[in-house]
Formats: structure tokens, C-alpha cells, sequence
């Protein structure tokens, strides 16, 4: 166990270095003068140069490479100020410490992602193991059915329609808009509900017709008959015998899904305006910002792998089978 | 009843005079295992096969019997070159193949062929029986006379299927006439020896023996040599003439049909034997000896040392965890019989005063019956 | 056998009439392809304390016949008729929850892979015991002690130690004897063995048929068992009822039907199979052809599009005429006694040497 968390770790480590390099190095095959870019339109030489010594960007790219990844580890000076560690630089566009944005913009993120997903664990779970108990009949083909349909929206389409029916043509809701928990949990609330709802509602339609379609196949596996054939009734057979073996596939997808959301969820931000990770991300990409993109990129695959190897360890918590190594 | 041992045949060799085919020499794969910290190595192996010596004769069929894991499908597997043997030698026609490249081993390639357990999984699905069956032809480069869509319809119906059936797919068919497919697909190249894994242990009873029989003109019609691996030792006996018993990674038994299946001399041999479940067509048939083992065989990871059937032998002593059997001819054997053990039994299959029931269970139960 | 077993009163045989009885048990499934019929009229008793042997290929309905018997098809897709009784109770009308009161205590069952119809994610142990505080409600604690016992009598090696096991820890040999255990557990008054020893290999499954032996000897069960293999059922059934299409073609003692076999399937199932004493000089004798299909069965005999013997019977008897099986031994056979008797001793044993 332990050995598994130092490898995983460890490697984890090195992926993130590997992921940073590729992306600075990446960003400068733009042909740009990020001094350029950062310090606007009517820019004298001598302005530019300055700008050039204080973002570093008159030293070999390899150093700066070096001088960024250093400064995760153990903070970094910059003119404005020490940034201390993780530090990921100086937005070239706003002059803030990266660090900051992400934790700025990351409490609304972590808000939209939670409640999603107790919303969508909960119903989307539960009809898809409605459907399987009772498949075949009218209500799994209801189910089914419009868990199809719901699946194939998107939350681009979903979103405005949501929108304009509770809240411009009715106005029982207000705008969705984030107001930390700490500030008024009632208001944060309110003001998530719609996000949640729309990303939800496609959400929950993935996961019905995934935990139908895994309890059924695991209902039709040898030890679930057996286990049939001793007498044990059929809702302890369902919850104990055919639930434990879905929940290795359920559980993967979380995973993946989690990882995704944390890292921005780019479309619901934007069709609901709020100011996220995601935002952050396109923001920073879209001005060519090469410390914020970085920053946004190093934190999402920090999620990633973390989940990753968070995954595994439930792999083995439910399958004694899987060892870790 | 079993002693008729010369088969009419034209073709097969009729004792070991035969000229060689294919032998092997201490064949020896070990599968490594991989484990350990900070730094994945090698911390041990799976020894699947350790040490085997075995020879095929021209146009002669040699059967390879055991349990599972015993090594008999990896030692097929070795010969065909589908896995890289780790030690020993492997020669087909006087050429040393144990480790040939992938040009040297063309020609080789060509002679050898091999027939799998599963009709279904070994075909294509995607192919037509025509395509499965032409295409080995073409990647070797063969033209044969009147082309090579003559020469699979001919070999369609050789393996009793209709001609007409080349554009077919494999799902179309029922498991006997897949595995008939696959025979034909061997023969395309006209080997001179085929390597079949289990061929009918996937197949219904009253297919199997369709099978049998065809593989049985297969070898005694075109003189090809068979080393046909199964674990069912009657089907074996029905087909071979030579027959190789495995435990473990290891030859343990090596003789023609007569001494191993009446005059067997390793205990293994006559555990195996006496295991097989006979239908009793009269009383006579019903005393043989009773032998039950206890327990599944060891893990090939960590093997008993010495003699690796120590540990479930009725007979083991000091000696055999110390010193392993050599597989020589002991006092007693006929010619080409060859045992690797200790202390062997006697030369006979018939019942003895009292049963060997090794096996806790068993003897606690038939005791508390007495 | 100490704690807690049935009183013996309980197993006190009730007359001579058969402890289950199947009469003219239909089971058809509805598939895309149309209406699969896997077993079509098929009847049979199995007495108290005998092991009744069902042989036949796959397809043959033996499986099928034997899960219906506990309720374990399918019943959204599957259709069954006739009779099942068992113990003087009808089966085929009982509800789910009287299914459930006998399954693993009455009746029990053992499958063909070890591996698949044990639960991967529980250990060998909890499987056990489950039935026996289900069906006794005994607790935690005795239900283990009764679980390690009978680890202990099926051959289990430090059975208090594997109880804790996985499925994955056993041996193949291992797993069946759990499985044994386990449905021994309440003491069944008939195990269904379903192919209990085809995926186990040969030294191990000769252990695996002593014991079942054996331990039908101790528990007094009667046994269905069921295989492909006639050399098993021939160590292993006092009855024996061979099946084909869904239906059953010949009936006897396991002597009667292995040495005066009556119906030309078993002859062609008998011939077909070398065996050790053989004679291998003589070639086997495949049944032609394969098995039929369900959808689609062949009229009269379903045998008849592979048999070598129509021509024998007059008329088209064999491909207009479903054959009857007789009550007790005898076979669905249009060949009359004298043929089959004949046939079978100048034809047919010559070549099974």
C-alpha cells in the first residue's frame, strides 16, 4: 500500500514535469513576442525591453523552463513580489500571480462540481438501478428511453432554454451567479441551482444508462445465479452480488468525470457566466498567456492524476482481486 | 485385448527406426515474473516448461498428455517457434531452429503448422472460409498447380466440407465443421508436421470422433507427423503411437502406446490412468486400480525440488526431494520406455488389495463407511 | 455433523413414490430468431437417496430442465408447462418467495465453473454461510462454525483458516469443494450437479466424484447428475436418462442403458468415444451430421436426420412419427424390441472392442 502511493506519486510527479514541458515548449513554437503581447499596443522599444528583463523572457527558454518549474517547487521573486510556493508565474496579461487566479476562480469550480455530482450520482444511479430491477417492464423502457434522449442534449442547448423559461420570461429564479457558501450558504445555493440542474440532468441520463446496462450484464454473470440458487432473495442478491461487480466500471467513470469537471467546466461557465477554472483556461490560451495556461493546465492534470490513482485504490477496496503494485 | 500393437498402415513408422523429424533437447521456458521496489526486476519464474527431450519420427504421431499446467500447450507452442524457447534446442529435418530468424525460419515455417483448441476465436470472423484458408498460401509465396482457389476447394472437400462453401464466414458453421476449417488451413501448406493443441476437447461428444477420424486420415493418408497434445488419455491413445506424459514442466513418462497404458512405471502415469472415468461395457473392464491423489497440482512458480510429483506420491522418500529423476530406461521397461522416477510401480494397471486414496477427505469419509 | 443439522424425522422416507417427479415439462424461450423449444415433453423421477444421471450433448436441454426445477429461468423470456413436484408440492405455479424457502435448503445446486459461480468480490467463507443463516437462522458465529466444518469434510486444508479466503486464493480443485460445501450446507434433500467436474482436470476430478459420493452416502441426498460424459455418469448414476433435442430418447438403469443400450443416439454416443481398453486398430464411429436446431427441430424423430437405422423401420415412421418413450426402461425408438436388441449386439458392441 504504501509502496503503491510512493510509485504512483513519484510517477505522478514526473508525468506533471513532462506535461509542463510539452506545453511551455509548445507555446513557443507561436511565432509572438510575449512581451509584445503583454505590454499592449503603443509600446516604445524601451518599455518592451523592461517588460522582456521582468517577465524573464530575455534568458534561454530552456532556463526559464527551469526558473518556472523551480518555482513550483520553491516559490519565486518577481518585481511585484515574492510568490511563494506553488508558484506559477506571472500572468503576462494581468500581471497577477497565477497561483491567485486559480484560487480565486477555483471555489466556484469546486462548488459547481460537487453539487453536480451528488445530484447526478443520486438520481442518475438510482433510475438506472430502478431500470435494471425492473427491465423489461414499462418503466424501464421509459426510463431507458428518455435517459436516451436527455443524454444526446447538450448543456449549450439545455442551458438557454432553462434560462429563458425560469428566469428572463418568469423571473422565479435569478440569474445563476456564485456567491461563496461562507458569504451566505442560502444565496450560494440559490444561485448554483440552475448550473446544477442543467448539468445534471445530462449527466444523470450518462449514468442511468450506464449502471442499467452494467447491473444487467452483472445480473446474467454465473455467481449472481448461484447465489440465486441459495435461496438469497432477489433484492439481497441485486444490491449485494450484482452491485459489487458494477461498481468497477461506475466507478472509473466517476472518476474521469470528476477529474474533467475540476479542471473547468468550460461550456457551463460560459453558457451560464460564471467565471471558473474553465474561463480561466480559455482566457488564458486565447491571449497566448503562457504562465496562466500552464498554471490552469498543471492544475487540471494534478486532478487527474490524483483521481487516477485514487480510482485504483478503490478498484482494490472492491475487488480483492485487484493488488496494488 | 490391447496388445495389438502394429497398426496396418502404409505409411507410419512401425518402430523407432523411423528417420527423425523434429527433436527437442532440454527444452526450458521460464516465463519471468516481474515485482519489487523502488525498481520493477525480475523476482522469479513461472517454469512452464523445464528440461523437456522429446522426438517426433517422420509421419509418426506422438501424443502429449497432462494436466493443466503441466507445460504440454507451452512445449507446442515452443516448437512451432510461437514462443521463444529461454534454453535447449529445438531441430526440425536435421536444422537447428532454436532460435532462427524470422527469414530462417520461412521455410521451416511452412512444414510446421498448428491446429488450436477453439474453432471459434482461432478463425477470423471478418474472413471468408476461402480467404482463411487460401491465405497462408499467399503469404509464403505457394502458386500451387491449377491455382490457389483449386487447391482450397480441394482441400475443402479432403476435410469433408462442400466446395461451394468458400465464400462462407466462419459463423456459419458449427463448432466440428470450424474445426474442419482449421484443419484445412494447416494443410494448405502441406506440413510435414502439425502440432494440434487440444484439437476436439472443444467439441461436443459425437463430434469429437468426426475430428479424430479425420485428423487420423489426415496423418496416415499424406504421411504427415503429429504431435497431438490433449488431456484426455483416451482420445490420445486412440491416435498416437508414441505418447509423452507431463507433470509439471517435466517429461515424467515417455514410451509407446502399449507400456504407458498397460506396462506404466511412474506413479503419475498410473494416477492419471486410473483418474480416467471408464464407461463399464462388462464386469472385466471393472478392475483397475483406484488411485486418488490429494489436492491440485503445486504452483510451476515455486516446483517441489528433486522429483517434482514428490509431494503428492504415495511413494516419495528422502530421496527424491534431494536428487531428481533422471528419464532413462529402468530395469523392467521395454525398449524406448523411458521413466523418471525412483521408486517405480510395477508394469501393470490392474487392481491392487488395497486403493491409494491419498486424499484427506476421501479416506476420512470411506473410513467412517467401513 | 454436530450442530445444528435437520432432525431425522425430517428425512423419513414418505412411501415409495419418487422424492421429485417431472411430467411433460415444456420450457420454450422467445428469442429474435422465433420460439427456442429447449426441452419438449420430457417427464422423469428422481427417488429418494438415488443419483439419477442426465446425459447429453450441448443443446440437449439437460441445463435448462434443471434450473427450471429451481425457478432459476428467466421467466420474462422463458414459457414453462407441465409438472414439477417435488415432495409432494408443485413447483412450475410456486411463488418466488416459496422458490426461495427451498433453494439452497431442499434442493441445492453445484455448477460447472468454479471460478464464475463464485463471487469474485466475497470471501469463500461469507458464500458459504450465507444459506445456513438464511435458511436456519442461525447466527454469525454458528453459521461460520457450520461452514469451517463442512470446509473441513469436503478436504479443505486449515479450513478455519480459508474460510477467510477469496474464491481466487482456491485451487480449481479447491473452489469445487467449496461449492460442494456450500450446498451441503442445510443438508439438501437433492443436490442438482450441473457438469460439477468438466472444467477440472482428471486426478482432481476423480477426487471430486469419490467425494460427492461419499458424501451422498453421510447426507442420504438424491442426486441430478448431469454431464456430456457417459465414462462419469457410469461411475457416478444409478438411473440414467439420455436427452436429445430437448427431449429424453432412452431411460433405464445406468447397467441396462451402458450394456443393452436400446436407442441408436446412445449407440452412436457410445461408439463414438474411445476408450482406454479399445481397440485403437478400429476406426470410431462419428454420429453424422450435427445437433439439430431448437428453432427449427426435425419432424417425427429428432434423431432421424442422423440416424443410420430409418431405413429399418417401415413407412417414413421415423420422419412423420414422434416416437413415445415407454414408462421404465425403454427408448423413443420406431425399431421394435428384437431390432434393437439385435442391432445393437451384431452392429454396434463388435465395435466398441
Amino acid at each position: 500500500m504504501l509502496q503503491f502511493l510512493i510509485r504512483r506519486l513519484s510517477g505522478a510527479v514526473v508525468i506533471m514535469f513532462l506535461i509542463g514541458a510539452f506545453t511551455f515548449f509548445l507555446f513557443y513554437t507561436i511565432p509572438q513576442d510575449f512581451a509584445q503581447l503583454s505590454c499592449g499596443k503603443n509600446c516604445s522599444p524601451e518599455n518592451i525591453a523592461v517588460i522582456r528583463e521582468n517577465l524573464g523572457l530575455d534568458k534561454p527558454i530552456t532556463t526559464q523552463f527551469w526558473e518556472f518549474m523551480m518555482g513550483i517547487v520553491s516559490g519565486r521573486d518577481f518585481p511585484q513580489g515574492h510568490c511563494a510556493a506553488p508558484c506559477l508565474g506571472v500572468s503576462f496579461d494581468s500581471g497577477q500571480f497565477v497561483w491567485d487566479s486559480i484560487v480565486d476562480r477555483f471555489p466556484l469550480t469546486l462548488s459547481l462540481t460537487i453539487g453536480g455530482l451528488v445530484i447526478f450520482l443520486l438520481f442518475g444511479l438510482g433510475t438506472g438501478l430502478m431500470a435494471a430491477w425492473k427491465r423489461g417492464t414499462a418503466l424501464d423502457k421509459v426510463v431507458s428511453g428518455s435517459s436516451m434522449v436527455l443524454s444526446s442534449f447538450q448543456i449549450y442547448f439545455l442551458g438557454p432554454i432553462v434560462l429563458s423559461l425560469l428566469v428572463f420570461n418568469t423571473g422565479w429564479l435569478e440569474s445563476p451567479k456564485y456567491v461563496p457558501i461562507t458569504d451566505s450558504p442560502g444565496q450560494w445555493f440559490m444561485g448554483m441551482l440552475i448550473p446544477w440542474a442543467v448539468m445534471a440532468t445530462i449527466f444523470t441520463a450518462q449514468y442511468t444508462r450506464m449502471a442499467r446496462s452494467t447491473m444487467i450484464e452483472q445480473l446474467q454473470e454465473e455467481h449472481v445465479r448461484t447465489a440465486r440458487a441459495k435461496g438469497m432473495r432477489q433484492r439481497y442478491v441485486f444490491f449485494r452480488y450484482a452491485w459489487r461487480g458494477s461498481l468497477i466500471p461506475i466507478v472509473t467513470i466517476i472518476g474521469m468525470d470528476l477529474s474533467a469537471l475540476l479542471s473547468g467546466a468550460v461550456v457551463t461557465e460560459f453558457t451560464f457566466d460564471l467565471a471558473g477554472i474553465g474561463r480561466l483556461a480559455v482566457e488564458g490560451s486565447l491571449s497566448k498567456d503562457l504562465p496562466l495556461t500552464m498554471g490552469v493546465m498543471l492544475f487540471g492534470a494534478f486532478f487527474i492524476l490524483i483521481l487516477n490513482i485514487i480510482v485504483d485504490l478503490a478498484y482494490a477496496y472492491i475487488d480483492p482481486r485487484v493488488r496494488l503494485a | 485385448m490391447s496388445d495389438k500393437l502394429t497398426l496396418p498402415k502404409p505409411q507410419g513408422p512401425v518402430d523407432g527406426a523411423a528417420e527423425t523429424l523434429l527433436s527437442v533437447e532440454g527444452l526450458t521456458k521460464h516465463f519471468p515474473i516481474y515485482g519489487g521496489f523502488p525498481i520493477k526486476r525480475k523476482v522469479g519464474a513461472v517454469q512452464a516448461v523445464d528440461g523437456v527431450d522429446l522426438t517426433v519420427g517422420v509421419g509418426e504421431s506422438v501424443g502429449l498428455v497432462g494436466e493443466s499446467g503441466c507445460g504440454k500447450s507451452t512445449t507446442g507452442r515452443l516448437i512451432t517457434r510461437l514462443l521463444e524457447p529461454t534454453a535447449g534446442k529445438v531441430t526440425y529435418a536435421g536444422q537447428d531452429i532454436t532460435h532462427a530468424s524470422r527469414r530462417q525460419m520461412a521455410p521451416v515455417r511452412s512444414e510446421i503448422q498448428m491446429i488450436f483448441q477453439d474453432p471459434y476465436s482461432s478463425l477470423n470472423p471478418r474472413q471468408t472460409v476461402g480467404t482463411i484458408i487460401k491465405s497462408p498460401m499467399e503469404v509464403n509465396g505457394i502458386n500451387p498447380k491449377g491455382g490457389v482457389e483449386n487447391r482450397v476447394r480441394e482441400l475443402l472437400e479432403l476435410v469433408g466440407l462442400n466446395p461451394e462453401h468458400y465464400n462462407r464466414f466462419p459463423h456459419e458453421f458449427s463448432g466440428g465443421q470450424r474445426q474442419r476449417i482449421g484443419v484445412a488451413r494447416a494443410l494448405s501448406l502441406n506440413p510435414k508436421l502439425i502440432v494440434a493443441d487440444e484439437p476436439v476437447s472443444a467439441l461436443d461428444v459425437s463430434i469429437q470422433a468426426q475430428v479424430v477420424n479425420l485428423l487420423q486420415k489426415v496423418q496416415e493418408e499424406m504421411g504427415i507427423a503429429f504431435l497431438f497434445i490433449a488431456h484426455d488419455l483416451a482420445i490420445v491413445r486412440h491416435f498416437s503411437q508414441r505418447l509423452a506424459v507431463m507433470y509439471l514442466g517435466k517429461v515424467v513418462e515417455v514410451g509407446d502406446r502399449d507400456s504407458i497404458y498397460n506396462r506404466p512405471r511412474h506413479p503419475y502415469t498410473h494416477a492419471l490412468l486410473s483418474a480416467v472415468p471408464e464407461v463399464a461395457l462388462d464386469d472385466e473392464t471393472e478392475d483397475r486400480e483406484r488411485i486418488r491423489l490429494s489436492g491440485d497440482v503445486p504452483s510451476p512458480i515455486h516446483p517441489p525440488s528433486g522429483c517434482r510429483f514428490r509431494t503428492r506420491c504415495w511413494k516419495a522418500q528422502d530421496k527424491c526431494a534431494t536428487s531428481e529423476p533422471p528419464l532413462v530406461q529402468i530395469s523392467g521397461n521395454r525398449e524406448n520406455h523411458l521413466t523418471a522416477c525412483h521408486f517405480p510401480e510395477d508394469p501393470t494397471t490392474e487392481a491392487r488389495d488395497a486403493d491409494i486414496v491419498l486424499d484427506p477427505a476421501l479416506a476420512a469419509l470411506e473410513k467412517e463407511g467401513e | 455433523m454436530t450442530t445444528l443439522t435437520k432432525t431425522e424425522g425430517e428425512r423419513a422416507p414418505s412411501g415409495p413414490e419418487a422424492f421429485l417427479s417431472v411430467r411433460d415439462l415444456r420450457v420454450r424461450f422467445s428469442t429474435e430468431d422465433g420460439i427456442v423449444k429447449a426441452v419438449d415433453g420430457l417427464s422423469f423421477d428422481v427417488e429418494r437417496g438415488k443419483t439419477l444421471g442426465i446425459v447429453g450433448e450441448s443443446g440437449s436441454g439437460k441445463s435448462v430442465t434443471n434450473l427450471t426445477v429451481l425457478g432459476l429461468h428467466n421467466p420474462k423470456t422463458a414459457t414453462v408447462e407441465g409438472e414439477i413436484v417435488l415432495d409432494g408440492k408443485e413447483l412450475v405455479t410456486a411463488t418466488e418467495k416459496e422458490m426461495e424457502k427451498l433453494r439452497g435448503n431442499k434442493v441445492a445446486m453445484i455448477f460447472q465453473d468454479p471460478l464464475t459461480a463464485l463471487s469474485p468480490y466475497y470471501t469463500v467463507g461469507r458464500q458459504i454461510a450465507e444459506p445456513f443463516m438464511k435458511h436456519t437462522g442461525a447466527s454469525k458465529k454458528e453459521a461460520k462454525l457450520r461452514a469451517i466444518e463442512m470446509l473441513d469434510k469436503v478436504g479443505i486444508p486449515q479450513p478455519a483458516m480459508r474460510f477467510e479466503d477469496y474464491p481466487h486464493q482456491f485451487s480449481g480443485g479447491m473452489r469445487q469443494r467449496a461449492m460442494i460445501a456450500m450446498s451441503l450446507i442445510c443438508n439438501p434433500d437433492l443436490l442438482i450437479a450441473d457438469e460439477p467436474t468438466t472444467a477440472l482436470d482428471v486426478t482432481v476430478q476423480a477426487q471430486i466424484l469419490d467425494l460427492l459420493k461419499d458424501l451422498q452416502q453421510e447426507f442420504g441426498s438424491a442426486i441430478i447428475f448431469i454431464t456430456h460424459d457417459l465414462g462419469v455418469i457410469s461411475k457416478m448414476a444409478d438411473d440414467l436418462l439420455v436427452m436429445y433435442s430437448g427431449r429424453a430418447v432412452e431411460r433405464g438403469s445406468v447397467r441396462e442403458v451402458l450394456r443393452a443400450p436400446q436407442h441408436p443416439y446412445t449407440w452412436g454416443l457410445l461408439s463414438s468415444m474411445p476408450r482406454l481398453g479399445g481397440d485403437t486398430a478400429q476406426a470410431l464411429t462419428p454420429i453424422p451430421g450435427s445437433p439439430p436446431s431448437l428453432l427449427n427441430p426435425p419432424s417425427g424423430c429428432p434423431f432421424h436426420p442422423r440416424c443410420g437405422f430409418t431405413s429399418e423401420v417401415s413407412g417414413n415412421r421415423c420422419s412423420g412419427e414422434r416416437p413415445e418413450l415407454p414408462a421404465g426402461r425403454g427408448a423413443a425408438c420406431h425399431l421394435d424390441d428384437a431390432q434393437k436388441s439385435t442391432f445393437f449386439i451384431e452392429q454396434i458392441k463388435p465395435r466398441l472392442g
